[in-house]
């Protein structure tokens, strides 16, 4: 009763954010120290956890057979997927920053794909590639091309998760680089227009400058993103066929929940986290010298 | 004469210009769309049409009793409805939870509130398989595993980017609105529901959509926390179904149809709230 007016608000704002709060601190914070501190163990669920010190970490990098492999094809879908749903996605972006009649439409179809769960579109994808009745062979057939096992051949099994991931996601991609697109100042155009300027040189002296910090950002995500492919390989290839698309977190997922090595799975996990936070602060560091554009 | 005619064959340029636009959005329309026609097609087809060469696009007679073949294989309607209660149950929280946060971020800036923020900015970085395990390990010592609970209150309680998203959005509100109200006597918990929340009906709107997204499409967590096939999600369990039906082709396609109907009634009617709420996300989280 006692208490002033302004005391009684901020003890009300207290408990307006405090379910956020402890929410966070239980799921988020509490896992990931309770992940760093698994990580120096051995641990199958049944025996008590032996604490083993740094020996998981050096295993990983010394013993484990299957880390470098794994690490090798995570590093090659991220190279085909990320180039490849950044140029996808600026050229849709490009093709749909226009007033034409009807062009929202086309915006929203293309960002279908982006809206359906990677379940149905890994199984969608699965019968497209279908080495017998597929669509994907019967089309080329047309063409007189000899169709392949796509997925089921570990030559040609990772490429076609990547073009998949790359049809899934470029709709997201073209929706980033639009937002950047439309924040470029006309007059900039209209200036580089009385100076005579052609398309090309429009887009290669303002478009690309202007658009880097969007760019940057596509790029950490995509990358973040792509280290962190699960369900389309889960549904469509299982890491295989052999270990052709064996990747990152199929191998945390394997490691923690069907061998249930709850130690190394988290050594597993914390060195990704690592990787990928390092990132993250390379993106938030480099991205302060690029505010200036946005506030534009 | 040359003005004119230079004129003109500027003008039919461009048409031919716009003309190959178009050509070009509409081959792109193919690419997007085809795989998700394909998939309504086979939905339709007998098992002989499924597996015939040349392929065929469109059955002879649509066999819409695949669809009841499908829902019938497997206890499509317990996923349904768990996938329909989880997803509702979330987003409805978690939209309160994170706008009453995010208006108390925004309303006080004292050196507590300011560390609290510190906290949930530094989980937002964090990758969702780092949790995995740890998380894994905490349901099973309170009995979370195989309940709902456990795709339910996470992410009710520590969804980050909605609490920031809101309190950027109350940011953004004129402090006048507040004041005036506070004048009138009215409660910061006045404020907050009678004030604050019509106004954030965007920001509401935007969040709900994302949350919807989210949910629908989760994968990992129900598939490591789920065990007993009646309690699956749609995901999950359609995965399981896939893996039992693999050749049944026309069986699946029409399942995976009808997994993607809910989301695709929500995307026809708030298309604006999805590409909004995923730039937000892009570009802050």
């Amino acid at each position: 009763m006692s208490l002033t007016y302004h005391k009684r608000q901020i003890i009300y704002g207290l408990l307006f954010v405090m379910p956020v709060v402890i929410g966070t601190v239980i799921f988020n914070i509490y896992p990931l120290i309770h992940s760093l501190i698994l990580s120096f163990t051995d641990w199958d669920l049944i025996s008590a956890p032996r604490f083993i010190g740094l020996k998981n970490y050096v295993n990983m990098f010394t013993k484990d057979e299957f880390f470098p492999m794994i690490s090798k094809n995570t590093v090659i879908f991220s190279l085909g997927s990320v180039p490849l749903g950044m140029i996808a996605g600026l050229i849709l972006a490009l093709l749909v920053n226009r007033d034409l009649k009807g062009i929202t439409i086309f915006r929203a179809c293309y960002y279908i794909p982006v809206i359906a769960s990677s379940v149905a579109v890994g199984m969608i994808w699965k019968w497209v590639y279908n080495s017998e009745f597929g669509l994907l062979n019967s089309v080329l057939k047309v063409f007189g091309i000899q169709g392949k096992a796509w997925l089921w051949d570990p030559s040609t099994a990772m490429l076609s998760v990547i073009i998949v991931s790359v049809w899934k996601n470029m709709g997201y991609n073209m929706v980033l680089f639009l937002s950047g697109l439309q924040n470029i100042p006309e007059e900039l155009y209209e200036a580089a227009e009385i100076d005579g300027c052609v398309k090309f040189k429009k887009f290669l002296y303002i478009t690309l400058p202007l658009l880097s910090p969007i760019t940057f950002l596509v790029l950490i995500t995509s990358i973040i993103g792509s280290f962190q492919v699960f369900d389309l390989i889960y549904i469509m290839t299982g890491g295989g066929p052999g270990y052709s698309t064996q990747v990152y977190l199929y191998y945390i997922w394997e490691t923690g929940f069907r061998m249930f090595r709850m130690g190394y799975g988290s050594t597993l996990a914390m060195t990704l986290f690592l990787f990928i936070g390092i990132l993250t602060l390379v993106q938030w560091y480099i991205s302060k010298y690029w505010v200036y554009y946005e506030s534009k | 004469m040359s003005v004119i005619s230079i004129k003109d064959t500027h003008k039919s340029k461009r048409t031919v210009g716009i003309i190959f636009i178009y050509m070009l959005l509409i081959l792109i329309v193919f690419m997007t769309i085809t795989p998700l026609l394909w998939m309504v097609s086979t939905s339709l087809k007998s098992d002989s049409e499924t597996t015939s060469i040349p392929i065929v696009w469109i059955p002879e007679k649509p066999r819409w009793e695949n669809y009841i073949r499908a829902w019938n294989s497997a206890p499509f309607g317990n996923f349904f409805l768990n996938s329909i209660k989880i997803t509702l149950t979330t987003t409805i929280g978690l939209v309160f939870f994170c706008s009453l946060a995010g208006y108390g971020f925004a309303r006080f800036n004292t050196p507590l509130f300011n560390f609290l923020f510190s906290i949930l900015l530094s989980a937002m970085m964090l990758p969702g398989v780092v949790m995995l395990i740890p998380l894994f390990i905490l349901f099973r010592n309170i009995g979370w595993i195989d309940t709902h609970w456990s795709l339910i209150i996470p992410p009710m309680f520590a969804n980050t980017f909605g609490t920031f998203l809101f309190r950027q959005f109350f940011l953004s509100i004129p402090k006048d609105f507040e004041e005036a109200a506070i004048i009138d006597g009215c409660s910061l918990i006045g404020v907050y529901w009678r004030i604050m929340m019509p106004l954030a009906k965007p920001a509401i709107a935007t969040l709900s959509i994302l949350s919807f997204m989210w949910n629908w499409n989760e994968f990992m967590r129900p598939l490591v926390f789920i065990t007993s096939f009646t309690k699956m999600t749609v995901s999950v369990g359609l995965s399981v179904f896939q893996g039992q039906f693999s050749t049944y082709y026309n069986l699946l396609m029409a399942a995976s149809t009808l997994s993607l109907i809910p989301i695709f009634i929500v995307y026809l009617f708030a298309q604006k709230y999805f590409t909004q709420g995923l730039v937000m996300s892009g570009i802050k989280g």
